[in-house]
């Protein structure tokens, strides 16, 4: 009686399985897009203002190639989904979602993104990847994780590398997508640091006069950390911009869980990046010991415990959102840090329109040698790449070339200088053609401060002398640890050098636990960047 | 007979079912991710012994943030159960526009925490709140309500009070309206004055409930990390970090897995231990009969 279901189920079971067979077969026939008209004529007018009143009248031409809007409007992607994740809106979440419903649009395919709170990014898109699920095809997070991520990305397929905008991609920010020889990341954004100040402030007679009879030093944009010391506090808590209202020297990013490291690291940049020294500013690479607390860090500390006197009220505790406002509200002097800051200066309806500048980050009049283990006498700058959004696709996903199609639609030219004039979109020059002043100028800027802007960010990528991000495995734990050693020598509970002290002990913890190896190997990639650049 | 017994028992099947899903399973596997290395660069749960529990012991801020709460905790629900009381005395007695009163009285309690914590961080924003405004007014120096360590505890306790004495309210006021009235009959016979009454017959009646609400509280304020989140960041430096914020960075954030599991562990034992001897001293010091 038992054994007659047994071959029903089993003919159940093998026909279940011939039908998902047959599907999956499907699915993946479905991978390649088919062709069909464009919907667009080769140099379109392209405009953001049909998605929304908050979008820029600013209309573009497209700029003909495989990532254009009328090569890309040729694919159909009908039945298929493709899954985003991305930071929340409006930082990249926001052009994320534009792009994603624009895609849609023209090719038929649906498009699901998910924004997430950066606290949760990381985790979000790690911990599926590691479980081998491809829970997302696409992914939006910061450059600095790609030690985390590298073993779970596909390379970047050649005939993307070959695109007129991948062509244009700045050499660092090249470096910055490649991981052991190969692009796995699609450049989308270029950050780095760099100094804001109130040009009309700094440049204002006046001002230079009665800074001159107060310090007897003259009045120009900083060139190291000790100048800019001088001028934030000479000029913090006066009404200098005559609104009323104070003003305060210096906006810094030092709420201790939102970006303290890189305003720290952007600190010491010049006192532990000796242009004589080889071989990477975080560790020694030989015996994989931290440098954290080696005296040019914990100068740059001292520093930023010294610049409290010159913060707004609430500095010490200031997000980046903060720091933007700050500055690009009119309420600082000076700021350093991303690009944000100064875009949301120079928004059309911002009361400083035009009144600020871009110059690099301060440097020193001497900078510390670790071979030596004293510190050589010579002015010194160094450039800091920090982070920059990225994307990549997961190399266990199923959609792959509708996910790099998606990638080349959102950063082609044409929605690339589109994002690039709207802030809030954390979208920042990272091609060459970026570097064009008149670019800048069509965009309602001066010509002096569009020179001074683009003069800055191009002169970092000549900058021989640079720091990069530390770009390991577990690189959150080793910032976590910085950023609480930093908070914890800006509230007082520590000296700059017990801080550090102990930010070095947590680092030889997070290396041992990782494993000294696998972080050597993955630091050896930072090392590259700042030595054979 | 038996057999109607174990067909009873039948449905107690579907709520141990959840039980088990819900809290010993997750249970379980805490203690067994307590002993594993897993974490962000390795998602492997193999066995490292008790590094986890041997690294806990060395980590001064998870200890600072236990310290910390502890005296949160205790002032805190010290200052709601006194205005607690002291509103529902008040509702208790004034019998005109009691409802509104009552309402009025419960609207921080419904506030979401995060929402709350987010309005307190406008109200003591620095250049821009309302309570420096204030102080500018009345020729007083501006205080760095958020960013300085002391002021800062100052600003998370002055939340949790305002959330919270509501909760201490509706359960003492609760306790207030469910007391017999004959013994206030006989103290109002023997003549005794309104504190005689107070401290004789309402406050020793009140005694149970006071137990529980005071308990309850201490449960909820140990797992205070929202408003921390929101108000803080657990700053200045780790200044107002309490162990339920701590272990969310080193859980979720730093994807400390196997570590946090050891902390999560390590603390909730810690409470369980303390509340029962809490509750044990309360009962004692109140001569309280029965379990409580």
């Amino acid at each position: 009686m038992r054994s007659r279901p047994y071959p029903g189920l089993v003919a159940v079971a093998a026909a279940a399985a011939l039908t998902a067979t047959a599907c999956t077969a499907q699915n993946e026939a479905q991978q390649k897009p088919k062709e069909k008209t464009a919907l667009f004529k080769p140099g379109s007018d392209i405009g953001y203002q049909k998605y929304g009143k908050n979008y820029p009248a600013t209309k573009v031409k497209d700029v003909p190639g495989s990532c254009s809007y009328e090569s890309i409007s040729r694919k159909d992607y009908s039945g298929q989904t493709l899954k985003i994740i991305s930071h929340a809106v409006p930082v990249i979440g926001e052009p994320t979602q534009l792009h994603a419903k624009q895609f849609e649009e023209i090719t038929g395919g649906k498009v699901e993104v998910v924004n997430v709170p950066f606290g949760e990014l990381h985790q979000k898109i790690l911990t599926p990847l590691q479980a081998g699920q491809p829970a997302y095809d696409v992914m939006f997070y910061p450059s600095l994780w790609i030690g985390d991520l590298a073993p779970y990305l596909a390379p970047v397929p050649e005939k993307y590398l070959n695109t007129t905008g991948m062509q244009d991609v700045t050499a660092a920010y090249m470096d910055v997508a490649t991981w052991d020889g190969k692009v796995v990341q699609y450049p989308v954004d270029g950050d780095r640091h760099y100094l804001k100040i109130r040009a009309d402030v700094l440049k204002d007679p006046k001002w230079q006069a009665q800074y001159k009879t107060a310090t007897g030093k003259d009045l120009k944009v900083p060139t190291t950390w000790a100048e800019y010391q001088d001028i934030a506090e000479a000029f913090s808590g006066k009404d200098f911009d005559g609104d009323g209202k104070k003003n305060y020297g210096s906006a810094e990013v030092t709420k201790r869980d939102d970006l303290t490291f890189s305003a720290f690291i952007s600190r010491a940049a010049p006192y532990v990046k000796n242009p004589d020294v080889k071989g990477g500013v975080f560790f020694d690479e030989e015996t994989m010991k931290p440098l954290i607390n080696t005296p040019g860090f914990v100068r740059a500390l001292q520093d930023m415990v010294k610049a409290k006197s010159t913060w707004a009220p609430g500095g010490a505790n200031f997000g980046l959102g903060d720091e933007i406002f700050s500055f690009g509200g009119g309420q600082t002097l000076m700021s350093y840090s991303w690009d944000d800051a100064f875009i949301q200066a120079q928004q059309p309806d911002s009361r400083i329109r035009n009144t600020v500048e871009a110059a690099p980050l301060p440097g020193s009049t001497e900078v510390y040698n670790r071979t030596t283990k004293s510190w050589d006498k010579k002015a010194n700058q160094a450039a800091y790449f920090t982070w920059g959004w990225t994307s990549a696709v997961a190399k266990a996903s199923s959609h792959q070339e509708m996910a790099f199609d998606y990638l080349c639609f959102f950063s082609n030219e044409a929605n690339t200088a589109l994002d690039l004039t709207i802030g809030r979109f954390g979208v920042n020059p990272y091609r060459i053609s970026h570097f064009a002043p008149e670019f800048w100028e069509k965009q309602g800027w001066d010509k002096d401060v569009a020179k001074a802007y683009v003069d800055t960010l191009s002169g970092m990528e000549e900058n021989p002398n640079r720091v990069f991000d530390l770009r390991v495995p577990g690189v959150n734990q080793y910032m976590s640890a910085l950023a609480n050693g930093v908070a914890a020598a800006l509230a007082g509970q520590e000296s700059p050098q017990r801080a550090l002290d102990g930010v070095a002990g947590e680092w030889a913890k997070i290396t041992n636990q990782i494993g000294k190896d696998k972080v050597r190997s993955a630091y050896r990639n930072v090392v590259a960047l700042e030595d054979e650049s | 007979m038996d057999g109607l017994r174990r067909h009873k028992s039948m449905f107690l099947l579907p709520g141990l079912l959840t039980l088990f899903l819900i809290i010993i399973f997750p249970l379980l596997f805490t203690i067994r991710v307590s002993f594993s290395g897993w974490n962000v660069s390795n998602p492997q749960m193999d066995f490292i012994g008790g590094a986890n529990y041997t690294a806990m012991l060395d980590d001064s801020r998870f200890w600072s943030s236990i310290t910390r709460l502890t005296l949160l905790a205790g002032g805190t629900v010290l200052i709601q159960y006194l205005i607690g009381f002291g509103m529902a005395l008040l509702v208790w007695r004034e019998a005109r526009g009691r409802r509104f009163w009552r309402v009025l009285f419960l609207v921080p309690m419904m506030t979401t925490p995060v929402v709350m914590a987010a309005i307190w961080q406008t109200i003591f924003h620095e250049s821009l709140g309302p309570v420096n405004d204030l102080l500018e007014m009345l020729g007083l120096t501006k205080i760095p309500w958020l960013t300085e360590s002391g002021p800062a505890l100052f600003a998370l306790m002055t939340v949790e009070v305002w959330q919270w004495t509501p909760f201490m309210f509706l359960l003492l006021l609760a306790g207030l309206l469910s007391l017999p009235k004959e013994p206030f009959m006989a103290a109002a016979i023997d003549g005794a004055g309104t504190w005689r009454t107070f401290w004789k017959v309402t406050f020793p009646l009140m005694a149970p409930v006071s137990v529980a609400a005071v308990i309850i509280r201490l449960i909820e304020a140990s797992k205070l990390s929202d408003s921390v989140y929101v108000l803080t960041s657990g700053g200045p430096g780790s200044s107002t970090e309490t162990p339920g914020y701590y272990l969310y960075i080193q859980g979720l954030r730093d994807q400390q897995t196997g570590y946090s599991g050891a902390m999560s562990l390590t603390y909730l034992v810690l409470m369980i231990v303390t509340l029962t001897v809490v509750a044990a001293l309360l009962t004692r010091a109140l001569k309280l009969k029965g379990d409580s």
